[in-house]
């Protein structure tokens, strides 16, 4: 019972972190974008505007929930929550600390592939229901883009599972002991480059918003949405957003080790930090390189988009895999000596 | 070739353009926070109008009616009566600030320097046919702002 209460607790305190964390994420996102632009962003709701996110979320919650008359009424409630529920469900094996997870399971980074996956139902339900083209062509978009950046993903991820030889999250980041060169992101850069592009493409964000792209199609899948469903759409991208990074950080970066392992002083001088700092610090790194991206790159064609992901990028986890199933045989040190 | 190659799939020119927005996020802002700052303003600034009066408080306005003839836009309406002292004198002067195009045809025309634009440029109307001002708000205005008027006719004037 008490066991029961005590992960209660947890779930409620992931799920209401993770939201205060999107509400800060989209202030950064419009400070930083601006600042790259070379405005300066939101500055009048309290100092420097930082209760700007908190205005939004008022004026979200406020606003009538709309529906069209054409649409079909069920789906259209659903979509929004079939988005988010997989997004916050896959939070579930997601480690923040060596033990600091609410299910240890031996197959982690397979349930947070099929529960990223299960999004994009959220996502083609809610152009279905809309009953409306512009819905319909960006649920159409979505759906073939993250269903073709999966295989890449997928890919990406298995080239870790070999180095790694598990799927349990917490152990893929034990194996990475002994300071920043011993973090799979060198071995498998390749690997890293491609999870990274395609997480971008996952989570719709730019260069890979095709779903969106307010110039052709409005706003793609959730152009019929308002107030609070809406708000969950935006709350279940930003969440898979969040997801995405720590998952880069948790496989190719080390998790919360810190770099400076087995390195003589610095190891030292730095021996004070928690490992729960170094997790979040190179989580914010991820998360502020979406922005960057989104600052500095226009969208792509979707015909470039489809060509990147399956002429490109399958290729080359391909290769890179073979690649590094000769490293493995070979027993590389330091990253593949068993 | 290969060159080329390599290029693109080193994804070369994106870290280019990555480098460049990362340089512009420590780059000094320029933005003026409007309301509480302004960009420096032009004493020739053609803003809205006022009509002024002579220092010892008589009105400046002859009723010539050049600038209605002159308005291009036609937004200036006059009317004009002999006074009680057998001085000619506008009874009623209106300009309507929509048809009105600001280009400063009637204080160039106006030979007892009565009607100016002044340098407000932030103005609003509330209701309906607010926008045409009469002869009372325009003095009212040529009276709130006759030292600022004052101050840019006289630096203006070396450049006439």
């Amino acid at each position: 019972m008490t066991q029961v209460l005590i992960y209660l607790i947890a779930i409620v305190a992931t799920t209401i972190s993770l939201i205060i964390t999107v509400i800060l994420y989209t202030y950064a996102e419009r400070k930083i974008i601006g600042f790259m632009q070379d405005r300066i962003g939101p500055n009048r709701v309290g100092p420097i505007g930082i209760l700007q996110p908190v205005a939004d979320v008022v004026k979200l919650l406020l606003k009538e929930v709309i529906r069209p008359s054409a649409s079909n009424i069920y789906l259209f409630i659903i979509a929004p929550v079939l988005a988010l529920a997989p997004a916050l469900a896959a939070w579930a094996v997601i480690p923040i600390n060596n033990g600091w997870v609410l299910a240890d399971i031996n197959v982690g980074l397979l349930y947070v592939l099929a529960m990223t996956s299960l999004g994009v139902y959220g996502i083609v339900i809610a152009g279905w229901a809309s009953n409306s083209k512009y819905a319909l062509l960006g649920a159409i978009r979505s759906s073939a883009q993250i269903i073709s950046y999966e295989i890449p993903m997928a890919f990406a991820v298995l080239g870790v599972l070999m180095a790694a030889q598990s799927m349990n999250l917490t152990t893929i980041v034990e194996k990475q002991h002994g300071g920043i060169l011993h973090w799979y992101w060198l071995p498998l850069l390749p690997l890293l480059v491609v999870y990274w592009v395609s997480a971008v493409a996952e989570t719709n964000r730019l260069p890979f918003d095709v779903a969106e792209g307010e110039s052709e199609i409005v706003a793609g899948f959730h152009v019929e949405y308002s107030g609070i469903p809406f708000a969950l759409f935006f709350l279940a991208e930003y969440i898979n957003m969040i997801l995405v990074c720590f998952i880069a950080v948790l496989l190719f970066a080390g998790g919360w080790l810190s770099p400076f392992e087995g390195i003589p002083v610095l190891n030292k001088v730095f021996s004070w930090v928690p490992n729960v700092v170094w997790m979040f610090a190179k989580v914010a790194f991820f998360m502020l390189s979406f922005l960057w991206f989104r600052a500095t790159f226009p969208r792509y064609r979707y015909d470039q988009l489809m060509r990147l992901g399956w002429k490109i990028f399958i290729p080359l986890t391909l290769l890179w895999i073979v690649v590094e199933a000769i490293l493995i045989q070979l027993q590389l040190p330091p990253w593949f000596s068993i | 070739m290969i060159k080329n190659f390599f290029k693109t799939f080193l994804l070369w020119e994106l870290l280019l353009g990555l480098k460049l927005t990362g340089r512009h996020l420590f780059s000094r802002k320029i933005t003026l926070q409007y309301p509480e700052e302004s960009t420096p303003k032009s004493v020739r600034f053609r803003g809205l109008h006022a009509l002024r009066r002579y220092p010892n408080g008589e009105e400046r306005c002859i009723a010539c009616k050049l600038c209605e003839a002159v308005c291009p836009a036609l937004a200036i309406t006059i009317e004009s009566e002999p006074r009680a002292d057998g001085t000619r004198r506008t009874t009623k002067y209106e300009i309507d600030l929509f048809k009105c195009i600001y280009c400063g045809f009637c204080e160039e025309s106006c030979p007892v320097d009565s009607i100016v634009e002044t340098g407000i440029s932030d103005f609003h109307f509330e209701k309906r046919g607010e926008q045409i001002i009469g002869k009372q708000q325009l003095l009212a205005i040529g009276d709130k702002y006759e030292a600022e008027i004052a101050k840019a006719r006289i630096e203006d004037a070396k450049f006439r």
